[in-house]
């Protein structure tokens, strides 16, 4: 196999860590402030339930699914993108 | 060699061997339902139950036994990412997520809502920061990752000690479940159940070590993800939330802060040891102390979570980094079908008990009544349930139906009028999810015993049939010695599994996280980041423990919310202090980057 030259690595690495920051603040925003407001929150109301208890028992939840399966797609883009995807 | 060919001819026929195996569970469901029809005691269909299941998961271990070191440690690097996923998921989901969560959220309200998100959203760390890199790595073990990357035995020696402390913590409070669980259902003293349900797990780990686990987890996750969702399914039915409760018990939520206002939320007028009655509101916070409490929860168990090596450890067995990337996404999905159910069914089931337009509220009714209810009778019996008439109106008042926690999942098919093969559905769920984590413990901690402490530190020569032999005596020796520890009933469930993530937290978080990303991190820094974290932490948790004390009202569930910043700003300035690592060093950090190219570690060390 071909070795990866360091510029690629850096690139790479350079965009893994772009995606990765910004999974991580879409993380807080969704494990932190949201659950922090929950009281204010509830004043609005989602599918019948007030909206702050809404994000934390259910709404949070699907969201970190959604994260980890949307940063294994990009991954897979950037991966293939600079040759270093498996085969 | 043999093994490996039938193993791999295993892999190719999963989906029909589970999809299999899924139809004779609910066939033996269903039987159990005609028999129960037929005047079968309830005492036979529990036990019929547990050994039947208990059956499976043994016949599973033993087809899963090996002598290779590979297959023993990682499975053979062969599990594809959905069953690794549900693996995982049971992995993870412990005896206390399958019994203590629901009944923690019908008494904790929003407080307690914080592990919720925090043994969910951890996994978005796990994904995001470790599992594809230490997949890519080639470990055995999570004390062989930081052996490798800082180098030398003291940095080895100190993940192993935070590990087996952090592990152990978490498995006796999985056996005491076993053991409760098995009492209840053989009805034998809980000190035999213990070492009965302790039989059971090395039944599944001992001979196939992580390949047995993996194969016997996926069984217990299908297990515990029916008996969870039957009882909810069939109650919300009856109450009329349709089907799938999920998305359409909000009203059932409001109802509640409707009835929770009407009744008044006071503590009981005197108090009945182990038992609890509701003071706190179904879902709102009250005041800014309380959102301070829920993400401080939340962060120690997201950063435990990402740092307890019986996770970490099941994503070094799938066949590539992309694999492992996948199958932390399985891993969330198939443990949020239950933990997005856990609120429902808590909800569900207070509304039952409070409301007084449904025929099964005990609020509110005379006190001679309910006393008369049968699933009332048999729980006050064991003295897990109570109801004191202490304002002697004749009347339960809401502050007047004790309860523990634990029982709400437990009790939940005899509250709303189920038919008893659901409580033994449900007790088989129950032992399947302590079961699971309690294998998945055990292993970590006599890998990390036999791979690092026996083979990698004192006796580097040991052949493989000597290291697997060890492997094995370590794996039964602690397993006893959990027993032991487990029927001397130190802890509650809860706090001993809060106390596990905290310690990971504190010693292993940092030093995992900075050794993918941070180059500069060196031997140095992780040794004073581990030790320096771990005792701050302890001491913390010590200090808060016997003095009753907070800072910050931090109290000892959170610990590591102490211990973790201590650990990041040691191993900051330890190792800007000490020389760079070598270059050798510096360009595995960059090998452990990109998922193409060999592991840093060879297939089979």
């Amino acid at each position: 196999m071909a070795e990866v030259s360091s510029e690629t690595r850096q690139a790479h690495w350079r965009k893994t860590s772009t995606l990765t920051y910004v999974i991580l603040a879409l993380w807080f925003l969704f494990g932190y402030v949201v659950p922090w407001f929950a009281k204010e929150l509830d004043a609005a109301s989602f599918l019948g339930f007030p909206l702050g208890y809404y994000f934390i028992v259910q709404g949070s939840l699907i969201i970190f699914v959604l994260l980890i399966v949307v940063q294994n797609i990009f991954q897979d883009n950037i991966d293939e993108e600079h040759g270093v995807a498996e085969e | 060699m043999n093994t490996q060919a039938q193993g791999t001819r295993f892999v190719d026929r999963l989906g029909r061997v589970y999809g299999l195996y899924t139809l004779g569970f609910l066939a033996f469901f269903a039987l159990m339902a005609i028999i129960e029809q037929f005047g079968v005691g309830a005492r036979t269909i529990g036990v019929l139950f547990l050994l039947f299941t208990l059956a499976i998961y043994a016949t599973i271990g033993w087809l899963s036994r090996t002598m290779q070191v590979d297959a023993y440690y990682v499975a053979g690097r062969e599990v594809p990412s959905l069953y690794n996923g549900m693996a995982t998921a049971a992995d993870w989901m412990s005896g206390a997520s399958f019994v203590a969560l629901a009944g923690g959220i019908y008494f904790g309200g929003y407080p307690y809502l914080g592990f919720v998100i925090g043994w969910t959203g951890g996994y978005v760390l796990v994904n995001a920061l470790m599992a594809p890199y230490l997949r890519k790595f080639g470990c055995y073990t999570v004390p062989d990752f930081i052996g490798t990357r800082y180098g030398g035995n003291l940095a080895r020696f100190c993940a192993v000690f935070v590990l087996v402390v952090a592990s152990f913590t978490y498995v006796t409070a999985q056996i005491n479940a076993t053991g409760t669980i098995a009492a209840r259902a053989l009805s034998i003293p809980f000190e035999v159940g213990v070492w009965f349900g302790l039989l059971g797990i090395l039944l599944c780990s001992m001979l196939g070590g992580m390949r047995g686990v993996t194969w016997t987890q996926v069984a217990q996750y299908i297990v515990l993800i029916i008996a969870y969702l039957v009882p909810l399914v069939w109650m919300s039915n009856e109450q009329g939330f349709g089907i799938i409760p999920h998305f359409g018990y909000g009203e059932a939520a409001q109802r509640i802060a409707q009835l929770e206002a009407e009744y008044g939320l006071q503590p009981a007028a005197e108090a009945v040891a182990g038992l609890k009655v509701l003071t706190t509101a179904h879902f709102d916070p009250q005041t800014s102390l309380d959102s301070w409490k829920f993400v401080t929860l939340a962060l120690a168990m997201m950063a435990g979570t990402a740092s307890l090596p019986h996770i970490l450890m099941r994503y070094f067995t799938t066949p590539s980094v992309r694999q492992a990337r996948k199958s932390v996404g399985w891993s969330l999905f198939f443990i949020f079908l239950l933990y997005f159910s856990a609120p429902a069914l808590a909800t569900l089931t207070k509304l039952q008990l409070l409301d007084p337009t449904l025929a099964t509220a005990v609020v509110g009714k005379a006190v001679e009544d309910v006393m008369a209810l049968e699933w009332v009778k048999n729980w006050s019996a064991v003295g897990m349930l109570s109801v004191v008439d202490q304002s002697g109106d004749g009347i339960v008042q809401l502050n007047e139906f004790f309860m523990r926690p634990d029982i709400v999942v437990l009790a939940t098919p005899e509250i709303a009028g189920l038919p008893y093969v659901i409580s033994g559905l449900v007790a088989a769920g129950g032992m399947a999810a302590a079961m699971s984590t309690a294998d998945g413990l055990l292993l970590a901690i006599a890998n990390a015993l036999s791979h690092d402490l026996y083979y990698k530190i004192i006796d580097p020569q040991a052949d493989t049939r000597r290291r697997l032999i060890v492997a094995r005596v370590l794996l039964v020796g602690i397993g006893a010695l959990a027993a032991a520890v487990a029927s001397l009933k130190l802890t509650g469930i809860l706090g001993a599994v809060a106390w596990a993530f905290c310690f990971a937290g504190s010693g292993l978080f940092f030093p995992l996280v900075l050794g993918i990303w941070w180059k500069r991190a060196n031997r140095e820094g992780a040794i004073a980041g581990m030790i320096a974290g771990f005792l701050a932490g302890s001491i913390y948790l010590w200090w808060t423990y016997t003095s009753g004390e907070t800072w910050f009202s931090l109290d000892h569930l959170r610990f590591s919310i102490i211990g973790m910043p201590v650990s990041l700003v040691a191993m900051v300035v330890v190792s800007l202090m000490t020389p760079e690592p070598d270059a050798e060093t510096q360009a595995m950090v960059d090998e452990t980057r990109i998922p193409t190219g060999d592991s840093i570690l060879a297939e089979t060390h």
